[in-house]
């Protein structure tokens, strides 16, 4: 059970981690300095995140410390869902791309709250005041993008398009998955799809946008099946810890 | 309201306002001033920028993703401070594009390793401060309360950035000797950031008698100077200057000569990095053009659907 609930929570930990560290590489390239700042509140955030649910894993784990397991693991042992690994491209396809997983991370951390594992329930409860706060930026952008100009609705009508394929794995549900809800420790990921598509639905309408068909599905971030861009992001943050074993920082 | 009214309530040590009379040349001075610090800020961003993707640890690397956005607050009020003096955000932004503002030349020198991040903090952001608590008595209100400020925060960063020099100078050998190196490239541009010789400033004089300065480059960069040896000495680093030693006589450290010739070089455009800068900004600047328009767009709708 032990080995399950540190998968699951890594699962949580490693989505935090990337995505916050894909909003930390926009600091200084802002489309304006208000956003530049609230991009990187959103980063630190994120960041804030991965570190409490990386300590509870380091607990669980009983040997390695949250740093060894957020700089030290390989990109088939990271468990993140591959939405949050995507390139930033441009303002307009980060947001699409955050509002896309900030919707379900929301319901995800509201319905982790009542977790019956203390420890994953209180991180949520945290968390959740956050992602509001996400979910509230991407959504607005998102529609004063949608509903903009001419050219910045086509173009996050574009993103819309090519990130579709990454949002159907965030309701897969899989063994741990499983077992982690039947003990009421976990959520249950298929069953947060109807009020993603709520939001998703009512939010498109307001941003004059149009919801892609589905297609082709990618799957299997949280079994550590990952995009090619995974690879870098992670060469680039592990760097020190791998170049220098001994050192400490 | 002549000048000399208004010199007499700089000498009582009166805050002069925004809406208040003022000389042509304190105002010009001013925004000078003021939107070169702003600028610096922002421009400031990008060598620490360079290595949040990179930083060692989760702690490390929330805590240098928090000073660069620190620096990019500090920018927002100083670009207020200097809007109140009737100059936009946008004309000042255009004005640093076209090499008429200045920033800080310390920006223009690469950061080529995690110690640069020790180095930025502990002796950029502590000259810094030396400059910027002596102008929180400037006599211009919005400058000297946006400096009260920014002062608590730099002084933080301060020590942030002496914490990684001094776990780096205690580390293994190899994070010693990226220490002792980031100290050798940031040293002299650091006491240079004070800008030239009392004697080789023009304008030092007008700006002492307003009280936008209080104190001269040269006491600046002694003080600077006369508080930074014993912190490099206690984590065991050589500052790398030959002519550096105590003074008795005069109770300050003497130290060696500046090369004077690099540091117009730099301010002239001819440094490591100053075209990279400046290109990174305008990039940032024209990416994000699409997205103001369509902000602006957007909310001249809404407001037509309101009325």
């Amino acid at each position: 059970m032990n080995n399950e609930l540190l998968t699951y929570t890594l699962r949580i930990a490693d989505n935090s981690l990337i995505l916050g560290q894909r909003m930390s590489e926009w600091c200084s390239k802002g489309p304006t300095l208000e956003e530049d700042i609230a991009l990187s509140n959103i980063s630190l955030d994120l960041f804030g995140q991965a570190n409490g649910f990386y300590s509870y894993a380091s607990q669980l784990d009983g040997n390695k410390s949250p740093d060894d397991l957020a700089f030290l693991r390989n990109e088939r042992e990271f468990f993140n869902q591959q939405i949050v690994e995507l390139e930033n491209i441009d303002f307009g396809n980060t947001i699409v791309r955050n509002f896309l997983y900030d919707s379900y991370n929301f319901l995800f951390y509201s319905s982790l709250k009542n977790s019956k594992d203390d420890t994953l329930s209180a991180l949520a409860s945290k968390s959740l005041k956050e992602v509001k706060y996400h979910l509230r930026h991407s959504k607005n952008w998102l529609i004063r993008l949608g509903d903009g100009t001419e050219f910045s609705k086509e173009k996050v009508q574009k993103s819309l398009e090519s990130i579709w394929q990454y949002t159907h794995d965030m309701f897969s549900m899989d063994e741990i998955d499983n077992k982690m809800y039947r003990l009421n420790i976990g959520v249950n990921n298929s069953n947060l799809k109807v009020e993603w598509d709520r939001i998703i639905n009512e939010t498109l309408i307001e941003a004059k946008l149009v919801r892609p068909k589905d297609g082709y599905n990618a799957k299997g971030g949280k079994n550590g099946m990952h995009t090619e861009h995974l690879g870098f992001l992670l060469a680039e943050m592990q760097f020190l810890q791998r170049a220098y074993p001994n050192a400490k920082w | 309201m002549t000048e000399e009214k208004f010199q007499k309530r700089i000498d009582r040590e009166e805050k002069i306002e925004p809406k208040d009379w003022m000389p042509e040349g304190y105002r010009k001075h001013l925004i000078r001033q003021i939107s070169q610090h702003a600028h610096s800020e922002i421009i400031g961003m990008q060598p620490e920028g360079n290595w949040i993707s990179r930083a060692p640890s989760l702690r490390a690397k929330m805590i240098l993703l928090a000073k660069v956005q620190d620096e990019a607050g500090h920018g927002l009020y100083l670009y207020s401070a200097c809007e109140t003096l009737g100059v936009s955000r946008q004309e000042l932004v255009s004005q640093l594009h076209s090499g008429k503002a200045k920033y800080s030349s310390i920006f223009n020198y690469p950061t080529l390793s995690w110690a640069d991040m020790g180095a930025i903090g502990w002796l950029v952001d502590g000259a810094a401060i030396v400059n910027q608590v002596s102008l929180q008595r400037t006599s211009f209100g919005p400058y000297s309360r946006g400096m009260v400020k920014i002062c608590k925060e730099e002084s933080f960063h301060q020590r942030q950035g002496y914490e990684i020099m001094a776990q780096m100078a205690q580390g293994t050998s190899e994070q010693k000797a990226m220490a002792q190196d980031a100290l050798n490239r940031f040293w002299w541009p650091s006491i240079m950031m004070f800008g030239p010789n009392d004697s080789d400033s023009p304008r030092t004089g007008n700006a002492m008698k307003w009280k936008i300065k209080r104190k001269t480059n040269d006491e600046l960069r002694q003080e600077f100077i006369d508080k930074t040896v014993n912190q490099a000495e206690i984590i065991g680093l050589t500052i790398p200057d030959k002519d550096l030693k105590w003074n008795d006589e005069r109770q300050h450290y003497d130290f060696g000569e500046m090369d004077w010739d690099e540091f117009w070089s730099v301010v002239n455009g001819n440094g490591p990095c100053n075209k990279q800068r400046l290109n990174h900004h305008k990039k940032a600047h024209d990416d994000g053009q699409w997205v103001r328009e369509a902000a602006k767009s957007y909310s001249q709708k809404k407001e037509l659907i309101a009325n």
